[in-house]
């Protein structure tokens, strides 16, 4: 921890805080992240996403996976890290295609290098380690930073794809966003070691836990870990011990599986309040700023939401048509079935 | 084992497989629930509603979240006398538990030369038509009916959810219990009872019906039932039967009751190639071929990914569907 939950620098945070600058740009990018979530909790709540995991909390962690990201590198999210993939650049609106039921992933990963959010627990892990040894072999610097939660991190493929990154050296960085729950599983049910950064210890890669409401101690792990892995020392796991401050998604009722004081007790360690207060008592951040972080973040509320109210009705053609390089001779036959279907309807009405 | 039918309740197919789990778990101490948020939360369908309340932590519990793990615990749970029970959350879920299934839960009993029997049952909530995101809606029976050593079923009302759950976990095999989930809320008669009785295996005809025979199982029973109930209204008599288990296949009951139409439509939700519905169809064409007006239709998915939920009641076999195909089985008045 480098800021404590009152924004007050701890002894190890004194004169090892990220500069200034990192600082606003990591608070401006929470302020946005949060208000996404809101957006898109009212979105939900309107009937315009099909479900949202929301990551209301745990901004701190969401902004600063992408925050340490050079332009080439990757970054490997799982369902609940859209704050991170609109904070790495990805449209709001096309983040969001998935959760609204456009389509499976409404983003071309290539574009911010930005894999697809990934639903199967863990299986995006093993990707990324393939995408970083790749880059390895093509000679590029990149660097992949992988996320995933407390409750994956139980899944085999959490285990094979550390143990792979280990053996092959790949420039990877683990980011567990431990939010102590997977659905209602809290985390002494989900694992016995000391903590999740130890995971790492048995596959020989050094593993270290952060306060993952500190934006500061994140900025400052997260970017070590990376810089590691760029100059070819070989894959980190880190910990960001956050919490979940809203049910798994809309659909879920927290109250059947934990009390409202512990969700009292963390909010009090609010990621986005700790920053600010720290950044105002330095006099590096004011009003002025301050109301242009707000004005940004409503930008990109606004754009959510016109972008998820504009209904493009999804083309059934698009059923057929990424299924293989070349429509298989019986994929082309059930296509001219359902347009035929559709026409018919057509003349019906 | 003697049947009794005790009392009837109306419940929802949820709530009939919750009393399946809890009547199962009252009379026999060897019965274990376990999986991904079971416990306190009762599950994410609330299956197991109230489980662990009733009867602890040791019969009715959360594990770590690892499908592969739950499935091999299983397995050993079960070569050490006892039956489990265990939830895999979603049908896309299932697959990192695919190599316990295929490779131990399924031969076991045949490695073993009938040494070591699996008394276990894996419920997978499967199919589609409830608006979810890509990995919650697949219908992935065709690779576990595809794998010999497992017995699979699949109810289509809160009855058979009920009857069947006590099948599958009296059962001295294993047995992959699919629950369509768009008819967990769909509210039926259950006759409940006490005892084991290993019934796995029995079609039944849902619907009498002359002219052609509808032939679906699980998530699509209410669909044929509801195109032989528009096609009455046309004059044309649709007979509907409900496999209700896929592995054993009553071969006896579907063959009748093609027999007595003279054709037939097999309705499936899964994508077609290389599916259950092509086992059907195939069977039925092989079997019943002498008392055969017409080949045998499939109306299934199409061969595709599940679509996103805008697109996904393109995907499902509709009333129209059916009733297109029906209109295909080469009538003379035609
Ligand atoms: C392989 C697999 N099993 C089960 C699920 C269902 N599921 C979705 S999220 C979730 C809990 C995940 O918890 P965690 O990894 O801590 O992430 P969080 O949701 O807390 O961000 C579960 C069980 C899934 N998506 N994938
Ligand atoms: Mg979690």
């Amino acid at each position: 921890m480098l800021l404590d939950p009152d924004g007050r620098p701890t002894a190890a945070g004194k004169g090892s805080l990220p500069d200034a600058e990192a600082l606003l740009r990591g608070l401006a990018g929470m302020i946005a992240a949060r208000r996404f979530n809101e957006q898109a909790g009212v979105l939900v709540r309107q009937g315009r996403l099909a479900v949202y995991p929301s990551s209301y909390g745990q901004e701190a962690c969401q902004v600063a996976a992408a925050q340490v990201l050079a332009d080439g590198d990757w970054l490997f999210p799982t369902y609940r890290d859209t704050a991170a993939a609109v904070a790495r650049g990805v449209d709001p609106v096309e983040v969001l295609g998935l959760l609204k039921g456009d389509w499976h992933s409404g983003y071309d990963p290539y574009e911010r290098n930005v894999a697809p959010l990934t639903t199967p627990l863990a299986t995006q892990l093993p990707h990324a380690v393939g995408v970083a040894h790749a880059a390895r072999l093509r000679g590029t610097r990149t660097v992949v930073l992988a996320m995933c939660g407390d409750g994956a991190t139980s899944e085999g493929d959490f285990h094979e794809a550390l143990n792979f990154a280990a053996v092959f050296r790949a420039p990877v960085v683990f980011f567990v966003q431990n939010n102590q729950y997977a659905i209602s599983v809290p985390l002494a049910r989900q694992s016995a070691a000391p903590s999740l950064a130890h995971k790492g210890v048995g596959y020989g890669i050094p593993g270290e836990h952060v306060d993952g409401n500190d934006l500061a101690a994140l900025l400052d792990v997260l970017s070590r870990a990376v810089d590691r892995a760029r100059t070819g020392a070989g894959p980190q796991l880190v910990e960001g011990r956050t919490y979940r401050i809203q049910a798994h998604t809309n659909a879920d009722d927290a109250t059947r599986y934990r009390s409202d004081d512990e969700v009292t007790e963390w909010a009090a360690k609010d990621p986005i309040a700790r920053l600010e207060t720290y950044l105002r008592a330095e006099g590096i951040l004011d009003d002025t700023r301050a109301a242009a972080f707000a004005g940004a973040a409503e930008e990109v509320a606004h754009r959510t939401r016109d972008g998820i109210n504009r209904d493009v009705e999804p083309n059934p053609d698009d059923l057929f048509r990424f299924v293989y390089a070349e429509p298989t001779p019986q994929l082309v036959e059930q296509l001219a079935m359902v347009r035929d279907e559709l026409s018919r309807e057509e003349g019906h009405r | 084992m003697t049947t009794i039918a005790v009392e009837h309740e109306t419940l929802s197919t949820a709530q009939a497989l919750n009393r399946a789990l809890r009547d199962a778990l009252a009379e026999d101490p060897t019965v274990l629930v376990f999986g991904e948020d079971v416990g306190p939360l009762g599950g994410v369908f609330r299956v197991t509603d109230g489980l662990t309340a009733e009867f602890g932590e040791d019969r009715c519990f959360d594990t770590p979240l690892a499908e592969a793990g739950i499935a091999g615990f299983a397995v050993g749970l079960a070569m050490n006398g006892m039956r489990p029970v265990m939830e895999m959350q979603f049908d896309a879920f299932a697959y990192p538990a695919f190599e316990q299934v295929v490779s131990h839960i399924a031969k076991m009993r045949n490695r073993t030369r009938g040494r070591v029997e699996l008394p276990l049952v894996m419920r997978v909530p499967y199919a589609g038509g409830i608006g979810g995101v890509e990995h919650h809606c697949d219908s992935s029976e065709a690779y576990f009916a595809h794998t010999p050593g497992l017995h699979v079923v699949a109810p289509s009302n809160p009855a058979d959810a009920y009857s069947l759950l006590r099948d599958a976990i009296a059962s001295p095999d294993p047995v992959v219990f699919l629950e369509p989930k768009k008819l967990y809320w769909a509210k039926g008669d259950v006759a409940l009872r006490s005892g084991r009785e290993p019934g796995i295996g029995t079609a039944v005809v849902r619907r009498q019906g002359t002219d052609a025979t509808l032939i679906a199982y699980g998530s699509s029973v209410p669909v044929a039932i509801e195109a032989a109930e528009v096609a009455a209204r046309d004059g044309r008599s649709l007979q509907v039967v409900d496999l209700r288990s896929l592995v054993p296949f009553d071969d006896a009951t579907v063959c009748g009751a093609v027999e007595s139409t003279g054709r037939a439509v097999v309705v499936a939700e899964a994508a077609g190639f290389a599916s259950v519905a092509s086992e059907i169809a195939a069977r039925v064409g092989e079997r019943c071929f002498h008392s055969l007006s017409a080949p045998v239709r499939r109306v299934t998915g199409f061969d595709i990914p599940y679509p996103p939920p805008k697109l996904e009641h393109l995907q499902l076999p509709s009333v129209d569907r059916i009733l297109d195909a029906v209109d295909d089985l080469q009538w003379e008045d035609a």
